[in-house]
């Protein structure tokens, strides 16, 4: 910050000055803009989305790569579109943090399960985090033959074998984790 | 010529599927054109507003077949206001009132009403193949009228329509003595379906092929349909939901075995990925897969799947497969000629699972590829050089970049060169789609070098008219061209005007063409429909030649301005 009244004069102000006027609109500004096509200017009314002034420079100021949508873009089949309902809740955003507990670990970690695209990385993680190994997953027998089994609590408060259910659904369902020790998890129901 | 007998012609004409083959033919001399005149029976509208039907009817009186295709293709992505037009009813219409003998209707983009479909089943009493494609304007009553009427119906194919479902039975409408199909799709309903009925239909339909259900069909269902039709080829599941550890779903896996015919699979409205396995070992014999429609398969388990799928000739799958997914499906699908890979989040912040790399890998592992239709999230040139070289084959090449003016991510260059070499190099390319940052330059290259070039798709492009004119003049074979917010203004579209008659339409919305510039068009071209369409400021139409024009759609077409253009359709 000291430093920077010295180099005053050698600053390019007006290239760099925050403005509300339109790109394009004060020469200097072409050439700090003209690399950075994608400007991000958003603009709320997107039906007002034109061409850029046919000018030979060819800024374009409402340039569509706002996260703000532009009708029609990406080219997309409305019947297509409309197929699909992106799960926007809050919880995307958010992220999902889940108590992990381990038998016999003196503390308990936490995860953020929107972090896992499935089980095998979800599992993978809980191995690496904890320092240790469990089975392959088998519908009929759970994990059999691991030292430990990893169960969660579900909605209802009831403790299931991690693995039963698509993803998905565990996802929406999980409230937290728990490494049990194979020996105790003899017995745990396996499939829906 | 004269020589030869009008049936010797007719015989050798036969041998003629191609439309352009046959217009040839009938320029010839009069003979020949009164011979295939008579003699076609399978005609091809682009534009239902280039001709009237009664023209039709008196050029082609023995038609059996006939395609209609009726809105601009951006209207596909909301840039049409919906009641602008293409309404089938009129060509249903004469063609009975002339009893026409049809047989056979493909209609894509098209309004399509109840009573149209009514009086199709009742008027032509051949009819056998009803073929939609983004349609809208019916309900399921339409469908039940054709179900009920034509007896003789062998294909009712539905793709991606907005139907009305009115829960009815229109099913159940097929009468028991309809055993002729051999084409059932009926994907796009949302609604129930009489799942009995529709058992009954399959069962008693020896000749069925092709069957895409839809979502209310569910995978118990499923199994004993095909259990009920194991000769089927082509396949679309409807509901793949359900817990793999029960007796149906073990049911459905010896299903799928006695299944050999299967070749293509779509479907999979919603999936539970634990149940795919049961397709495996269809998989192995699958030339055509579409799971593009399928939410929530991981790229892990698409892998998998992808796998067993070793004679692939055509992929549609979502971006959830990832660039790594690509790279398994560049070393198992050999065969692969045509891939679509469609955003699984197009609204997405930075969410794309696919970029140039699949691309590269697909290129490398696939060298019979023609056919591309990839969305993601970036391009760089020295990617689509890579492409170009190991692809030459290219007819359609379409390449969505989601951040549409987004430049090479790497030395932050325009696409420019990148496009070139693809057009370059692929010299029978005949449809491209373009986006990222581009200069006037792409457009010098597609001018000079996309001599097959028949459709152009040109969205937020170019600096200056030069761009467009370079286009205008280079691509000789110029079919159709549509351009939106592009700086493209009244000298491109003006220089040439001649250029229009040769193309079946143009389009431009919010690019730099004004009133004034479409009305010298208008007045030069009487052959020529120059519509704008301004669902705003109705007020000030024709008030300021200067006023820049939101929407031009421009058409040949032989038979002057539409009379069913809306109000918000003014042909100049």
């Amino acid at each position: 910050m000291e430093g920077a009244v010295a180099y005053e004069s050698d600053l390019n102000l007006k290239a760099t000055e925050l403005r509300l006027g339109l790109p394009g609109s004060d020469e200097a500004e072409k050439e700090a803009l003209s690399g950075v096509r994608n400007n991000k200017r958003a603009s709320p009314d997107t039906s007002d989305e034109c061409g850029s002034k046919g000018s030979s420079n060819g800024d374009r100021e409402n340039a569509p790569a706002t996260k703000a949508q532009v009708v029609g873009w990406p080219p997309i089949r409305s019947f297509r579109k409309n197929s699909f309902q992106p799960k926007k809740t809050e919880a995307e955003a958010a992220g999902m943090f889940v108590k992990v507990s381990m038998d016999g670990a003196p503390y308990l970690r936490k995860i953020d399960l929107k972090v896992y695209k499935g089980y095998p990385e979800l599992l993978q993680a809980l191995q690496n985090m904890f320092k240790f190994t469990i089975g392959d997953y088998s519908e009929r027998e759970g994990y059999k033959g691991s030292e430990y089994v990893p169960t969660y609590e579900d909605k209802d408060g009831d403790w299931m074998l991690v693995g039963d259910v698509p993803w998905d659904m565990f996802m929406s369902s999980c409230k937290r984790l728990r490494i049990m020790k194979g020996s105790d998890a003899r017995g745990l129901g396996c499939g829906a | 010529m004269n020589y030869f007998p009008d049936e010797v012609l007719e015989h050798v004409f036969d041998f003629l599927t191609s439309h352009r083959d046959r217009n040839a033919v009938s320029l010839v001399c009069k003979s020949w054109f009164k011979v295939e005149k008579w003699s076609r029976h399978r005609v091809f509208v682009g534009n239902c507003y280039a001709i009237s039907p009664e023209r039709l009817i008196a050029r082609f009186p023995r038609v059996r077949a006939l395609t209609l295709k009726g809105k601009p293709h951006f209207a596909d992505f909301n840039l049409v206001p919906h009641d602008w037009g293409g309404f089938v009813y009129p060509w249903i219409e004469a063609m009975a009132k002339s009893n026409i003998g049809l047989e056979e209707l493909r209609l894509k983009r098209m309004v399509v009403s109840n009573e149209g479909l009514e009086l199709l089943a009742r008027s032509f009493v051949n009819f056998k193949s009803l073929v939609l494609i983004s349609c809208e304007g019916f309900t399921t009553d339409g469908l039940a009228a054709v179900a009920a009427n034509c007896r003789f119906l062998r294909e009712l194919d539905l793709q991606e329509n907005e139907v009305e479902d009115r829960k009815g039975q229109w099913l159940s409408c097929f009468p028991d003595s309809c055993t002729s199909l051999v084409s059932l799709n009926f994907a796009c309903l949302k609604g129930e379906v009489n799942l009995t009925a529709l058992e009954r239909l399959v069962a008693r339909c020896p000749n069925l092929k092709s069957l895409r259900l839809n979502r209310a069909v569910p995978l118990d269902a499923l199994q004993r349909i095909l259990m009920l039709a194991p000769q089927l080829e082509d396949l679309g599941t409807g509901s793949y939901v359900h817990d793999p550890d029960t007796e149906t779903y073990n049911k459905l896996i010896s299903t799928f075995q006695k299944c050999r015919s299967i070749r293509s699979m779509s479907g999979f409205l919603e999936v539970s990925p634990l149940c795919l396995p049961a397709i495996y070992p269809i998989c192995s014999n699958l030339t055509s897969l579409n799971l593009s429609y399928a939410p929530g398969i991981h790229g892990d388990e698409l892998i998998k799947l992808i796998h067993h799928c070793r004679k692939l000739q055509r992929l549609w799958i979502l971006d959830c497969i990832g660039d790594k997914g690509l790279g398994v499906v560049a070393s198992t699908c050999k065969e692969l000629q045509e891939l679509r890979v469609f955003p699984s989040d197009p609204f997405g912040v930075g969410n794309a699972a696919v970029t140039e790399k699949g691309l590269v890998a697909i290129s490398f592992g696939c060298p019979k590829l023609h056919s591309l239709l990839y969305f993601c999230q970036q391009v760089t040139n020295a990617a689509l050089i890579t492409v170009a070289k190991n692809c030459p084959n290219f007819t359609r090449f379409r390449l969505c970049i989601l951040d549409a003016t987004k430049a090479d991510p790497v030395t932050m260059q325009p696409l420019d060169e990148g496009f070139g070499a693809i057009v370059q190099s692929c010299k029978d390319l005949r449809r491209l789609s373009l986006s990222g940052l581009l200069t006037d330059r792409v457009f010098l290259y597609i001018g000079m070098y996309a001599e097959q070039l028949e459709m152009l798709s040109i969205a937020f492009a170019g600096d200056s008219d030069k761009g467009m004119l370079y286009v205008l003049n280079g691509c000789k074979k110029l079919r159709k061209l549509e351009i939106r917010d592009s700086p493209f203004g009244n000298e491109a579209l003006l220089t040439d005007v001649g250029k229009y008659e040769t193309m079946r339409s143009l389009w431009m919305s919010s690019c730099e063409v004004t009133l004034g510039g479409c009305k010298v068009l208008a007045e030069k071209m009487p052959r020529i429909n120059v519509e704008i369409i301004n669902e705003y400021d109705q007020m000030e139409f024709g008030f300021d030649d200067r006023q820049k024009v939101d929407k031009m759609f421009l058409y040949r077409t032989l038979v002057g301005p539409r009379k069913d253009a809306p109000h918000f359709v003014w042909t100049l």
